[in-house]
């Protein structure tokens, strides 16, 4: 049997590895980690034909250049950037064939951060704590993508869906809204700041990452007097520090934080939170969903 | 106990102290409850995140929110986690003196009290043990560059194990050559949270 792989000629700014993390184990420590936008990688997945949680590559603004070794069934989903297959354009979400030596390359995206690629059979770089995602804060898992590695595709137990091309909404670069429900410290924040966090046309930060965004605006005020204890976090938490910037955090986000949770957005927009690009502006609305009690 | 609001598949618990925190985590535990994702203790809280496919978070708060505390003891089959240690740390005697201890008495009842990993954090393996005296240590007025791995210390009430080297302002009282983290272990951390600790003099 021959050797299906898919070999990184290039990078871009930061390719990993990523399935659905780790779920369960922050008890020990362990923050879930997993695919930024969850919802292109199980899409990419199902497009040839994998179990959703397979590992795929998740590129960041593009740039990543791969060449197949062996006949390859792919599927690029996420941020739409312009795919070429030996110089000739591919399609987004939908289906791509990859000869032996065939290259595949990724421009910049138009709009969003990360771009999704599944590869008929899963990749298998190797697994920590049962999961192939690369965690950029607490280092676990396979090390970010460089040139020269070669990663080896699996066999899938699924047959090949009959559609081949998903129709999604357009990702933006311009301002998106994201829902949030009031947290366990909101009132950490004055009423006047509660507000301001509504009213607020936040922007995506440059030092924004895997781990979370970080906002800039007009610094919100907390009740800098009290002192919070750590505690859990989790995906979709706007922590305020002292400071009184916002970040909101994504997939890599730490275990545990010290300042105050004072809203969490809801989790079916946390995959849009993943593709806010630096100089995006973010608004926040209270969610139509009920409140958590 | 509060219930504090977390989104739309998590809640946060809240409690008067850490022995209330390990008391209902350890409920938690032995319960199961179904649908619970991850379970997050910390020094005054527990975050609960649920799988809202498979439960209503207000079914699981409920659930969660009747259950009767387990309080640590002997009796119940808590693992108990022995770790060899020698209390050879540079800021033994300012620990014991924080305290108002000699050096010979801080280390025999920091040796003999239980310890019970109450959270975990800071780095993957690092647990915070809570004991039986409500000892208050200062933190170092100035935090070192790198405490080495191994290295036992303690802040407020807490004793903590460093799994890796890593900077920490933390009063190193001894060491020990046990390993508190490793993936190639079927439980890469050795002192999750929940599990008792003794401390055993190695001279």
């Amino acid at each position: 049997m021959s050797e299906h792989a898919l070999e990184i000629i290039e990078a871009g700014p930061l390719a990993t590895t990523q399935d659905l993390g780790r779920p369960g184990l922050m008890s020990m420590g362990v923050p879930r980690s997993g695919a930024a936008d969850r919802d292109s990688l199980r899409l990419a997945n199902r497009l040839v034909g994998n179990p959703e949680a397979s590992v795929g590559i998740e590129a960041t603004f593009g740039g990543l250049k791969v060449r197949a070794r062996g006949l390859l069934t792919v599927a690029l989903t996420g941020a739409p950037a312009q795919a070429r297959r030996n110089g000739q354009r591919v399609a987004h979400n939908s289906v791509v064939r990859l000869r032996d030596g065939d290259v595949l390359a990724l421009g910049a995206p138009r709009a969003g951060a990360r771009t999704y690629l599944a590869v008929r059979g899963g990749l298998l770089p190797g697994l920590v704590l049962g999961s192939g995602a690369t965690d950029v804060l607490s280092g676990l898992g396979p090390p970010p993508l460089t040139i020269g590695v070669v990663l080896r595709v699996g066999t899938s137990p699924n047959a090949l869906p009959d559609i081949d091309l998903a129709p999604r909404p357009r990702l933006t670069n311009s301002a998106i809204e994201l829902p949030l429900t009031w947290g366990p410290r909101a009132d950490w924040l004055t009423t006047e700041s509660r507000q301001r966090l509504l009213d607020t046309a936040w922007t995506v930060t440059p030092t924004s990452n895997r781990i979370g965004l970080r906002l800039s605006g007009d610094p919100l005020d907390t009740h800098a007097d009290r002192e919070l204890l750590s505690e859990g976090l989790g995906q979709g938490a706007i922590q305020v520090p002292r400071e009184g910037r916002p970040i909101l955090f994504l997939s890599d986000h730490p275990v545990t934080g010290g300042y105050p949770v004072v809203a969490v957005v809801d989790s079916t927009a946390i995959d849009a939170a993943g593709q806010a690009v630096p100089g995006q502006t973010i608004r926040f609305r209270l969610s139509r969903g009920r409140a958590t009690r | 106990m509060r219930v504090l609001p977390y989104g739309d598949r998590a809640f946060l618990l809240e409690f008067d102290d850490v022995h209330q925190v390990i008391a209902h985590h350890a409920a938690i535990v032995a319960a199961a409850p179904p649908g619970i994702v991850e379970l997050v203790p910390a020094a005054r809280t527990i975050l609960v995140e649920v799988d809202v496919s498979l439960r209503t978070l207000d079914d699981v708060v409920r659930e969660v929110t009747a259950l009767d505390p387990l309080p640590p003891d002997a009796d119940r089959v808590t693992p108990l986690v022995e770790v060899p240690i020698k209390y050879d740390g540079p800021d033994l005697a300012d620990a014991a003196s924080a305290v108002g201890l000699s050096v010979e008495s801080f280390v025999r009842r920091h040796a003999d009290q239980a310890w019970v990993a109450a959270f975990t954090g800071f780095a993957p393996g690092f647990a915070y043990l809570v004991g039986e005296d409500e000892w208050e240590i200062p933190r170092r007025a100035s935090p070192r560059v790198a405490v080495p791995t191994g290295a036992v210390a303690m802040a407020g009430p807490f004793t903590g194990i460093y799994p890796r080297e890593s900077p920490g302002g933390w009063q190193i009282i001894g060491h020990t050559d046990v390993v508190l983290w490793d993936l190639d272990r079927e439980s890469p951390a050795l002192i999750p949270a929940g599990h008792r600790v003794r401390f055993r003099e190695r001279t």
